[in-house]
This record gives C-alpha cells, sequence and structure tokens, in this order.
C-alpha cells in the first residue's frame, strides 16, 4: 500500500519526525497527498508496458472446453509424456488419427495415440511394454478430449 | 414442417439436464451405467437424480437414510455434492451459450435464458440453433443441455419442460412456431404447478377455481387472476398467452438478502459451540457482502432443534438485531449476531442448526454518519475488512479469523462422499493411464 511508504525516510538527527503511518491511514488528507505526488521524472517506459507472459494463454486455446489430466504411468514415454505430467486436453478438437487422445476404455481414461489401421481405430502406446487397444465389431470407441499441451515441473 | 411465419423474437432457456449427476458422470464413467444421486449438505437428502435413479422412484429432496434398502437393492451411488465442481462446470456452460447470444442472464447454477431478438437470421430456425447449443456444450463440456423457446421467458421455460419429457423433440421445443392447436394440446397435459413461479399454495387456490393445466391459466380472464392472485400471476398469465412482461436481467441484481447456515454434522448444546459456529457462518455471509459491494443494516440469528426427531423436545427460535449503522464489517455484524443468538439460547435443547441472515442491504457506498457511532471506527474498517478477504482468498478460509469463530472446518457441513475438486485443484485431477 502506498501509504506505507510515505513520508520519505527521515535522515537520522532530523529535527523532523515522521508522521506515524497509522495516523496517514486514518484522514483522507493523507490518502490524497499520497495519490497525487509523483516526485521525479515519469518512467520513459510507461507507455510500453506489456501484460507479462501467462503460461495459461500459451497452452489453453478455449477455457470452456479445456479439462487437465494428471498422467500416471509410463505408456506414452515415447511421445514424452511420463508420469506426474498434467496433459492439457481440448475437447473441442475432432480427434483424428495421429492425436494424443485421452479415450474411455472400460469406464476408466487412458492417454494414447490414435491410430487407423486397415480401417479400424486402435489406441496405441508409445513404449514397447505396452500392447495397442484393440476394438472388436459393435464396439465403441470414445475420445474424451485431444492432448493439445503437457506440463512439467523439474524441481 | 411448420410454415407458419415464426413467432415474435423471444427467448431460449437452456437447461442442464440432472446437472450435478451429469457434472459427475463427466469425471467419471463408470457411474453412467448406474442410478446416481447427489445429496445435499450434510449428506441429507437427494437434489440431484439420474433418471435410472429417477425410474426407481426416488423423489427429489428425499431424505436419504429412508432410502438406504433401496440403494443397497438397486446399486445407488450416492455422493456428496461438489459444489466446487458444478460451479466450474456451470461457467464453463455458460462460456458456451455466450457465443450464441450476446444478451444471457443466468437463472441458476444450471439454467441459462438468452434473448434471441436479432438473431433469427443467423439461423434457418431457432430449432437449429437449439440442436447447435446441444451438440456444442455436450461436446465441449460433457453436460446434456435441453434447449426450451417462446415468445417469452415463462413459454420458454415451459417449452423446456416439454423438451425434456418429450422425446419426440430431441431435446429442443420451439413453441413459438408450433401451429396454435399443437401448443393448446401441450399446454393442456402439463399441471399448472409446472408452470414457472406457480407455487404450491397458488396450485391449491387455482384448482379451486377448477384451473389445473397450463392451457386452463393461459384461457382464465387476466382481471380474474389480478383480483385473486396479484399482478405478478396476472403477469405470468399474460406471459403464458405470448404477450412479454419478464425482461432479461443481463445483470444480476444484488441480493437482499444472504444467508448462511448449515445443519451440524452431530447436535449440539452448548451456547458456546453455537456461537462458534454462527460466527464462522457469520463470516461467509460478509464475504458475499462485501464482494457484491453492499452493506447490511439488520443481522438476523435464528436456531432450531432437529424436527425429524418426533420424541425430543422442540424449540427454534430468531432474533433481528437491527445495526447501529449500515456496516460490512464483520466485527460489528458477529456482535450483533451473539448478542441476538444469547438472547434467543435455551441450553435444555439439542441443536441441529444454526445461522445467520444478512439482511436490509444496501450499496457499499451509501453510508450516513451516526451521532453514536458503533464504536468501531468506519475509516479503519474498510482497509481491515479488504486485508481480511485477501489473504483468505490467498491462503484459503479460515486463515484468519474472529476469536469467536471456531478453529478451521470445524463448523463446515459434512461431506462422506465427496468427489474430487477434478477443475480447480492440481491435487485432485482426474487420472490418466
Amino acid at each position: 500500500m502506498s501509504i506505507l511508504t510515505y513520508p520519505a525516510p527521515v535522515p537520522p538527527g532530523s529535527p523532523v519526525q515522521p508522521i506515524p503511518a497509522i495516523q496517514f491511514a486514518g484522514g483522507p488528507l493523507a490518502l490524497h497527498i499520497t495519490h497525487k505526488l509523483h516526485a521525479g521524472f515519469p518512467s520513459p517506459a510507461a507507455d510500453y508496458t506489456a501484460d507479462p507472459l501467462d503460461l495459461n494463454q500459451y497452452l489453453v486455446d478455449r477455457v470452456a472446453c479445456t479439462f487437465l489430466f494428471d498422467v500416471a504411468g509410463w505408456s506414452m514415454s515415447g511421445a514424452h509424456i511420463v508420469e506426474g505430467d498434467k496433459v492439457v486436453v481440448d475437447r473441442s478438437i475432432s480427434p483424428q488419427p495421429g492425436h494424443i487422445v485421452v479415450a474411455i476404455v472400460n469406464g476408466e481414461f487412458t492417454i494414447k495415440r490414435l491410430r487407423l489401421v486397415n480401417g479400424a481405430y486402435e489406441l496405441h502406446p508409445e513404449n514397447p511394454d505396452f500392447r495397442p487397444i484393440r476394438f472388436g465389431d459393435g464396439e465403441v470407441l470414445e475420445v474424451f478430449g485431444v492432448v493439445v499441451g503437457v506440463a512439467r515441473k523439474m524441481l | 414442417m411448420s410454415t407458419q411465419p415464426p413467432g415474435p423474437a423471444g427467448f431460449a432457456l437452456v437447461d442442464v439436464n440432472n446437472f450435478y449427476v451429469s457434472c459427475e458422470r463427466v469425471f467419471d464413467p463408470k457411474l453412467r451405467a448406474r442410478p446416481v444421486v447427489v445429496l445435499s449438505n450434510n449428506d441429507g437428502c437427494a437434489v440431484a437424480r439420474s433418471n435410472e435413479a429417477k425410474a426407481l422412484g426416488i423423489k427429489m429432496a428425499a431424505p436419504w437414510f429412508m432410502m438406504q434398502d433401496l440403494a443397497r437393492q438397486h446399486g445407488i451411488v450416492a455422493l456428496s455434492s461438489n459444489y466446487t465442481l458444478y460451479a466450474d462446470m456451470s461457467n464453463r456452460v455458460t462460456d458456451v451459450l455466450r457465443q450464441y447470444s450476446p444478451r444471457l442472464e443466468v437463472y441458476s447454477i444450471d439454467e441459462s435464458f438468452l434473448a434471441l431478438d436479432g438473431l433469427a437470421g443467423l439461423w434457418p430456425s431457432m430449432s437449429d440453433m437449439g440442436q447447435a447449443i446441444r451438440h456444442q456444450v455436450l461436446s465441449w463440456v460433457g453436460v446434456p443441455v435441453c434447449v426450451g423457446i417462446g415468445a417469452t421467458k415463462t413459454l420458454a421455460k415451459l417449452a423446456n419442460h416439454i423438451a425434456k419429457r418429450q422425446p419426440q423433440f430431441v431435446g429442443v421445443c420451439d413453441l413459438s412456431i408450433l401451429p396454435p392447436t399443437e401448443v393448446d394440446q401441450l399446454l393442456a397435459k402439463i399441471e399448472v404447478g409446472d408452470v414457472w413461479g406457480v407455487g404450491r399454495r397458488i396450485t391449491e387456490q387455482l384448482a379451486r377455481l377448477r384451473i389445473r393445466t397450463a392451457q386452463e391459466l393461459r384461457n382464465a380472464p387476466l382481471k380474474a387472476i389480478r383480483q385473486h392472485f396479484g399482478v405478478v400471476m396476472e403477469r405470468t398469465c399474460a406471459e403464458l398467452s405470448g404477450v412479454s412482461c419478464l425482461a432479461l436481467e443481463d445483470v444480476a441484481p444484488p441480493r437482499q438478502q444472504i444467508v448462511s447456515s448449515r445443519s451440524y454434522g452431530e447436535r449440539v448444546s452448548g451456547l458456546r459451540e453455537i456461537e462458534e459456529s454462527v460466527s464462522t457462518y457469520a463470516a461467509r455471509a460478509a464475504e458475499k457482502l462485501r464482494a457484491q459491494g453492499s452493506t447490511c443494516g439488520a443481522v438476523h440469528v435464528f436456531m432450531e432443534t432437529d424436527r425429524f426427531k418426533l420424541d425430543e423436545p422442540q424449540y427454534n427460535n430468531g432474533r433481528t438485531v437491527p445495526l447501529p449503522e449500515p456496516t460490512d464489517d464483520l466485527r460489528v455484524i458477529v456482535k450483533a449476531a451473539m448478542w441476538g443468538l444469547r438472547r434467543i439460547y435455551r441450553r435444555e435443547f439439542l441443536y441441529k442448526k444454526a445461522g445467520i441472515m444478512l439482511m436490509d442491504l444496501a450499496e457499499g457506498q451509501a453510508r450516513q454518519g451516526t451521532l453514536f457511532g458503533s464504536g468501531v471506527s468506519a475509516m479503519s474498517s474498510a482497509p481491515l475488512m479488504a486485508a481480511f478477504d485477501n489473504i483468505n482468498k490467498r491462503f484459503g478460509r479460515d486463515t484468519v479469523r474472529l476469536a469467536s469463530a471456531a478453529g478451521p472446518h470445524r463448523w463446515a457441513a459434512r461431506f462422506e462422499h465427496v468427489t474430487p475438486h477434478y477443475t480447480t485443484d492440481w491435487k485432485a485431477l482426474p487420472r490418466v493411464r
């Protein structure tokens, strides 16, 4: 709060005593002064300020349809998505072969790459220890959303 | 298809089907195959039911403890209310709806009115717009909605009621393009109590006048309705025949009262405990009061025993305490509340619920000085309360509180079966393998 920075520090030994900040907070006069007083030269950068970078803006195009998931396990390690990563999932994008998607299989969420193999959609892990998920006739592959980003802290 | 000219530009009401249950099912797909109910605060009664639960005969507001057998028999899943999740999902739905109309009124957590004037040229028909909304909300947010369209808000609400219950409409009903005979038939099948604004008492009174359906209410003489029920019902009646009386409220009017109360997890008898709980509720209420920039002129406190325990002595009482000057200062509000509580408290009872209501709300700046102030300086009050709110916002509820309030969460409602805050808490994100 600007009230606390006024008045300027008094040099040691000066006979002038600073007015305690608490008194300043009390009266409209003090507020008036602190808001009007601009000591010194105005900043030459004032007309060129910009908002700081925002990772939300970078990762999320549409807030209403974007959901974050917590990655468990290593089935997508080949795609550089690993345990503990937060993946950004957009439900407005229609899934295409080649997209990494969050799909619903047996009532559970799974993250895999969507592939079209001989006319049938399959979900492929990117880790040789895991097997692709294939769907029989009449089975429905349900995609929750398309993975559009990943966020990870290193420390 | 009807060849009639489109009706006058009106309103659409978009309403999420079984909203709370639908939200839960987005993040736990296994719930889709099972009957689900969501329970009120303290897991008291059902406030949302899946279609399967409705089919099993579970009624709205049915007390949960009376349904245990049915639940076990049919594998009904009961969840506590996850209001944090529902509020986030509600905002997402609203975001989508704003793409369709520049004027929107959020009517409740799961319903919004859209003004349709000027939009007719953008769509082959308003029903097409309704279908586009249904499709987009389902694919973007994951919850199903129904759309009702009509010349007035009351008709839009009614159309929504029809869209929800009659599958042939495929989720969208536009009453303004249906031939009058068909509208008549539809209205004749709707009980008058299902009309927006017609409560249970009025329904009974209308029945005595042989008005039992929406159609009969629409056809009733306006003058008689006004004489019997006043101008509000007259408006409802006019709205049913297509005369728009209720405008879209784009800007929500500030609330006239703010209530904060909970049922206790277990019953309490000591005055000290009741004071602690009411002080905690007062903090919530005062926070809301300041958030909407209002002051209150009076504080009402109340306490009651458990009215379902028929074998125990019953007591409920309240006291309104006028304040010396309008304020948003928690210290003044709590002081008044404690004064009121001590006057109505009687030690021989076991209390189930207590709470506080802030009344006589006014715009914050209209502060009138009084000769005999409350002893709390208004000058120091505003920055102090702002700091109070900021700290609690940043570090979590009840980080700072008055000494009269209890420890953190002690008086929070009981949520035994609550799902994680999937969309608002880093530690609660849904897991994907």
